[in-house]
């Protein structure tokens, strides 16, 4: 008897993902991707066709006929969509590697403390959290602009004799980012760290290796995983960062995020934002799919 | 399952008992842009009328419009600018007003209300809360250090290249909103500012991208701060904006003096309208808080406090002196002949404009 209840909890603990893939992410898609099919109109919601899924299966279809892919035409049509989804993941991509850069050693440091330290490292990583994502960001207005306190210190100690220009250039864009979405990468990457075997360290040393080969060949590989979830919590949603260009950002910063407001707001086009919308999450899934895909027929045949 | 269906049921039973709730309270749900509003003034209306207000602040006409495209927001009351106003109209987003609720309209300013028709054609749809203007706020010092005079600045400050380079370095923000600035471009230019055309519309982008290498950023709020804080000296903004600059900048005591003009060769009104969307579920309620809301010595209770120009005549004598006589809240007749209204863009038109506008701030 409770070897089929175990079997039933079992069960349900996996549909509990299942279920919020569905309803967090596949129907709000669809809803998504359907409007994106619709044209404009000034109506409530300003858009058509519109069907409700009650009105009957000859309702679907008939409103069903009327869908296109004007939109996606469209997005063709004019470069702006192309470069803005181009400097999208270029600046992403920048901010994720510079991210890495800052966040692996973070994440070697708290593996190698001591183990009653390590609890408090971990808390003062995740302690920025407690501010306000918003308040942090504009924090960092006062610190980078002219006047700021960056440049108040680099001129008082002499580094520099004219103050910096940084606020509302790529590099606020970069800091900003690297800033909001470090504990994202350290995370994973301490995760993966701490719970490695550290005898094949040892091993490695005793081997031959140097420090840094063992490092590079041994606990850079093993910690492979925790690199690449990192990679894609930073990545996917800096693709897509609408606030940080907002407030750090020049105007000229030209991002898809901003594009889609320009459509959605600006222009009232909730068909053509949704397929920019849609057009995002293609460009970021595919690669994902397939890095996944890569990874899991690699771990398969190294086994 | 079955628990699914319980908690469905006391959804569901939870909804009809405050459905009931509402139907003996009476209560309006009201939907205004963030500090705008002498808190006071929502005490004193339930105390006469019995209603409760549940007050509710959003802080852009987008957030704004989404909600109500979308429908079932859920508001009785809500405050759109006219320019918004007009396209959600033609959405069918709300009623009419039931004039026969509304005997304050007799208080209204038949100068404004003429203009409002513009947007809402024999305004049955929207009564005026407050309006002002788009124009240009400045740090009062620097202006006068780099211009060497007293006199308020007017648009060549922001739309003659050799001027405003003087104050690249000291810093321009300029609203990231074609429809706010594209018609006073077109105005400096002595084009007609609520041209459509797309030749207009071009010179005006031609105009603006002269003068981009000396703006520092496209942006609808993040001037306020900047105005207050002494980061920028120049931005084109709405007077209401810039009069918390103002104000922000005075309690900080920091040095910094903020001040707003009303360029000389003319500037947009805008208009922020109370309307009932189709939906409401308080309809009578809505009216009564309308209705109040035109009491002189209440909207004038409310100007005193926000320090914006309201369009109810009868409640000038309520005024703070402060605010009637101050000529950037209430500007003079002749200012008045100049200030201007647009009317929206079509769909297309406005893809025409955005696109331009794009183009301007990024140079893409």
């Amino acid at each position: 008897m409770t070897r089929v209840a175990s079997a039933l909890f079992s069960r349900l603990v996996i549909i509990i993902p299942y279920a919020w893939l569905l309803f967090f992410f596949l129907i709000p898609f669809f809803i998504v991707f359907r409007i994106s099919l619709s044209q404009t109109a000034v109506a409530m919601p300003p858009y058509t066709p519109v069907f409700d899924l009650f009105g009957g299966l000859s309702g679907i279809v008939e409103k069903a006929r009327e869908f296109s892919f004007d939109n996606y035409v469209w997005l063709t049509e004019d470069v702006l969509y192309f470069n803005a989804y181009v400097s999208s993941v270029i600046i992403a991509a920048i901010s994720t590697l510079l991210t890495l850069l800052i966040a692996y050693p973070i994440a070697y440091g708290m593996a190698k403390a001591p183990k009653t330290v390590r609890p408090t490292l971990l808390m003062l990583v995740i302690l920025p959290f407690w501010t306000s994502f918003l308040i942090r960001v504009y924090a960092w207005i006062a610190i980078l602009k002219p006047e700021g306190l960056l440049n108040q210190f680099l001129l008082a100690t002499g580094v520099i004799d004219q103050p910096l220009i940084i606020l509302n250039t790529n590099w606020a864009i970069y800091i900003g980012i690297v800033y909001s979405y470090l504990p994202f990468m350290v995370l994973p990457i301490y995760s993966s760290l701490e719970k490695m075997d550290h005898t094949l360290t040892e091993a490695a040393l005793d081997l031959g290796c140097t420090p840094f080969t063992a490092f590079w060949r041994v606990t850079f590989p093993l910690s492979l995983a925790g690199v690449v979830a990192g990679c894609l919590l930073v990545f996917i949603p800096a693709v897509g960062e609408f606030v940080i260009p907002d407030l750090l950002g020049g105007s000229e910063t030209l991002m898809i995020g901003k594009t889609l407001w320009n459509e959605f707001n600006a222009n009232r086009d909730w068909p053509v934002s949704s397929a920019v919308a849609t057009i995002l999450l293609l460009i970021l899934v595919l690669p994902i799919v397939y890095f996944q895909n890569a990874q899991a027929k690699a771990d398969s045949e190294g086994r | 399952m079955s628990k699914l269906i319980v908690t469905t049921l006391a959804a569901v039973v939870l909804a009809g008992s405050t459905m009931l709730a509402s139907a003996q309270e009476r209560v309006v749900n009201v939907y205004n842009w963030s500090d705008y509003i002498d808190s006071s003034i929502l005490e004193d209306f339930t105390k006469e009328t019995g209603i409760k207000v549940v007050y509710d602040v959003f802080d852009s006409n987008e957030i704004l419009e989404t909600k109500l495209l979308a429908g079932g927001s859920g508001y009785d009351v809500v405050v759109p600018t006219a320019t918004f106003l007009q396209r959600q109209i033609a959405a069918g987003v709300f009623q009419k007003l039931d004039k026969s609720k509304l005997p304050n309209l007799s208080n209204m300013w038949d100068v404004i209300m003429e203009r409002t028709a513009k947007y809402d054609p024999g305004n049955e749809y929207a009564v005026d809360y407050m309006w002002g203007t788009t124009g240009i706020g400045y740090n009062v010092d620097k202006m006068k250090a780099i211009l060497g005079t007293d006199a308020k600045p007017n648009w060549d400050v922001i739309f003659n290249p050799e001027l405003a380079a003087k104050f690249k370095d000291c810093g321009i923000h300029i609203l990231d909103s074609p429809t706010d600035v594209m018609p006073s471009a077109l105005a400096y230019l002595g084009l007609n500012p609520d041209s459509h055309e797309a030749a207009d519309l071009e010179k005006a982008a031609d105009l603006l991208a002269s003068i981009r290498p000396y703006v520092r950023k496209f942006h609808s709020s993040e001037y306020i701060n900047a105005l207050a804080n002494g980061d920028i000296c120049l931005a084109v903004g709405f007077s209401g904006d810039v009069f918390q600059a103002r104000d922000r900048a005075a309690e900080a005591k920091a040095g910094v003096t903020v001040d707003y003009a009303i360029p000389s060769q003319g500037a947009q009104m805008w208009f922020d309208m109370f309307a009932i969307p189709a939906d409401a579920q308080h309809v009578e309620e809505a009216h009564a808080f309308l209705n109040y809301m035109m009491k002189p010595e209440v909207v004038a209770k409310a100007s005193n406090y926000v320090f914006y120009a309201n369009g109810n005549k009868a409640s000038q004598q309520f005024l703070d002196k402060a605010v009637l006589e101050d000529t950037a809240i209430y500007p003079s007749d002749e200012v008045m002949q100049k200030l201007f209204t647009v009317t929206p863009f079509e769909a297309k038109e406005q893809r025409v404009l955005t696109r331009l506008w794009t183009k301007v701030v990024t140079g893409q």
